[in-house]
């Protein structure tokens, strides 16, 4: 009678321990999310007509975007994607914008009047000013996402090639 | 007696052409008019200019400040005035351009007082921030900074000391020839390298093809009496390479992706061991460096020049022939063609070569690989080049990686044997820089994404903190009893009338 308690627990455990095993074995959801997130280039754009890089990869794990929207990414992105997902390559939504050499915005010092609009739009920190104080970019930390163009009331921001590289 | 040695895989046996230049004694360049000068002359941060336009300038004094510990300073190699600190066109395979101070030399080559560096009595510590001052970078071809070299802990006791003599390549003869002519300077700057890195044996390798090095430095060691080890090489290509030199010596194979001091073996050229003397028993910074100027010259032969001056004004000196077509930096193997000749000497720059069509015809053109291997068998990093040219020339950068390119040195060996002659060597190079991009802007989206991260949490807390603000705003009004404007007004008048009554309470009782 002993036996056959120890031996329905003992069988009731290895159960739970499969189970808590098989678990942890099965791919997250967020799992696959975050591994097209590791691939998109996080320049923070929207080009893709999602808010962010984040959210573009919760809409491509989820099945709900295409993995060709990404234009910073170019075709090297697209490929990376499409390994990721075990999908074929398909080409650059050209609707979304055209991939090109990376740029960075600099702003012209001049004609700067220190609104602190560019500050507000820009994803990632990148411009340093204060109100009426005129403003700058961090070069080294600019994505080239272009954000800070439409809300600059004077125009003075230029997107010029980004000559940070690998020498 | 005769060190025993382990042979590396493959290796060829170029003609070596370093006779040329070898019979003529290293010379002094004289004092161009204008000196170039790089801000980056080795790997990793570039200097920053201290300095500005119009500032006269000692010989010795420092100009490029290091930006971190991965730098080097650059100093001014002669005196004169500062006329501008733009870009220029720098030696480089890429053809890049580069922040450079210029300075007009106004020829009295007024010093600054150099001063030996005391180092019996620092620590080590300041005896690499001293040469990291001094400016002393790796001469064998990479310029790591000497410093960093030294201090970066592999968490093993470094055993073995290397320094490498060996200048393998075809042309180039800067080594031989200073150990040949200065063999007791550059011992000294072994004895030094062998306290900073605290080695028990020390192996100066030199290949058989030049045995006056071979004397003068056997000689030179023996006054010494450190017990250093000449070890003579077989003359193959590419004995210098770093990896391949410490398999030769110790039979240590480092893998790819390792670094030799995490298997006890530190590696130096001997060019950098005569910068080391030099900084720290003379306590004079890098500012010359010894260059071979080859090839199509009429007296080919190694001088000691300022770094900064041109290329073109070496060649004058060394009589460039007309029928000049082009110019190699570097060895015809590893180095690469420049489009002008105007272009500074840098500290990584060992060799010019002159070229023309009868010493360099140009390349047939490249046949498709046959697959017959003799890529494979003089392969000195043991890869297998036929398999990984089809994945670097197809771009496949993943299938590249899988064949190992990144352990690839780049020494052109699979080229030279190639009897289709395809530039194998030249999709390699390729492949690595897009991997090194690749890397660049893997690190960059990560911080991208890091700030992108910070920025979305401080404007979530903000909005949060203006919430709870407004919320404890709020409540305090509900609580609080109602204040209209009029209900101010009319207790503002009650207050005042109850003022004057008081006062003509007061001034009744002092009247009664």
């Amino acid at each position: 009678m002993i036996g056959a308690v120890i031996l329905v627990t003992l069988l009731a455990c290895i159960t739970a321990l499969f189970r808590i095993g098989l678990a942890r074995l099965r791919p997250d959801a967020s799992d696959l999310e975050n591994r097209i997130n590791a691939e998109l280039p996080q320049t923070q754009c929207g080009l893709c007509g999602y808010p962010g890089c984040r959210p573009y990869a919760q809409a491509v794990a989820m099945g709900k975007a295409d993995i060709n929207r990404c234009p910073p990414g170019g075709d090297r992105g697209i490929e990376k994607l499409a390994n990721i997902l075990k999908v074929s390559f398909k080409p650059l939504d050209t609707t979304r914008g055209i991939s090109k050499a990376p740029t960075i915005a600099v702003i012209n010092e001049a004609h700067c009047i220190g609104c602190t609009l560019c500050i507000q739009a820009c994803p990632v920190d990148a411009i340093l000013g204060a109100a009426k104080q005129m403003h700058t970019v961090l070069r080294r930390d600019c994505t080239g996402c272009e954000l800070c163009i439409p809300p600059c009331p004077v125009d003075c921001i230029d997107m010029l090639p980004a000559t940070i590289g690998v020498h | 007696m005769i060190k025993k040695l382990f042979a590396f895989h493959g290796g060829i046996h170029p003609p070596a052409h370093k006779t040329e230049s070898t019979v003529r004694p290293i010379v002094h360049a004289p004092l161009p008019t204008q000196l170039i000068v790089p801000m980056k002359q080795h790997a990793g941060d570039a200097a920053i200019p201290i300095v500005n336009v119009g500032d006269v300038v000692l010989k010795g004094q420092l100009i490029g400040k290091p930006t971190s510990k991965l730098s080097a300073a650059i100093h001014a190699p002669t005196s004169g005035v500062v006329t501008s600190i733009e870009h220029h066109l720098v030696p480089s395979a890429d053809g890049h351009r580069d922040l450079c101070i210029t300075i007009d030399v106004d020829g009295n080559d007024q010093a600054l007082a150099f001063a030996p560096f005391l180092y019996q009595q620092k620590n080590r510590e300041a005896i690499l921030d001293h040469l990291q001052a001094m400016g002393v970078v790796g001469l064998g071809g990479a310029v790591f900074p000497s410093a960093a070299k030294l201090l970066a802990d592999h968490g093993k006791p470094i055993h073995t000391l290397i320094i490498n003599g060996s200048e393998c390549e075809p042309y180039i003869s800067c080594d031989s020839m200073l150990m040949r002519e200065r063999p007791d300077d550059v011992v000294r700057g072994v004895a030094l390298l062998q306290h900073l890195c605290g080695a028990h044996d020390v192996m100066i390798a030199i290949e058989d093809n030049k045995p006056e090095a071979i004397a003068a430095m056997d000689a030179a060691a023996k006054k010494h009496g450190g017990g250093f080890q000449i070890v003579t090489l077989p003359t193959v290509y590419p004995s210098g390479g770093a990896k391949q030199l410490i398999k030769l010596l110790t039979d240590i194979e480092v893998p790819g992706g390792q670094h030799a001091p995490e298997y006890g073996v530190q590696c130096f050229n001997s060019g950098t061991a005569y910068s080391v003397f030099r900084a720290i028993d003379l306590g004079e910074p890098v500012i010359t460096r010894i260059i071979t100027v080859t090839g199509n010259v009429r007296t080919p032969q190694n001088y000691e020049a300022c770094l900064g001056m041109s290329f073109r004004e070496l060649l004058n000196l060394a009589g460039e022939e007309s029928n000049t077509d082009g110019h190699i930096v570097g060895g015809p193997l590893m180095g690469y063609r420049i489009d002008s000749a105007d272009m500074p000497l840098v500290k990584a720059a060992n060799c010019i070569i002159a070229t023309s069509k009868k010493l360099f015809p140009s390349a047939p053109p490249a046949l498709p690989c046959i697959r017959c291997g003799q890529c494979v068998e003089a392969c000195p990093a043991d890869l297998l080049p036929h398999d990984m040219y089809w994945h670097a020339k197809a771009k496949n950068l993943e299938r590249a990686i899988d064949y190992s390119v990144r352990d690839c040195i780049e020494c052109g060996a699979c080229n030279y044997v190639c009897p289709s002659r395809i530039p194998l060597s030249q999709y390699f190079k390729q492949a690595k820089v897009e991997l090194a991009e690749q890397d660049h802007a893997k690190a960059f989206a990560n911080t991208s994404l890091q700030r992108f991260e910070r920025r979305e949490e401080r404007l979530a807390r903000l909005q949060n903190e203006k919430e709870n603000f407004h919320a404890a705003d709020s409540s305090l009004e509900e609580n609080a009893p109602e204040h209209s404007e009029t209900d101010l007004k009319t207790a503002a008048v009650q207050a005042a009338l109850a003022r004057a009554r008081a006062r003509r309470a007061s001034q009744g009782d002092a009247s009664s």
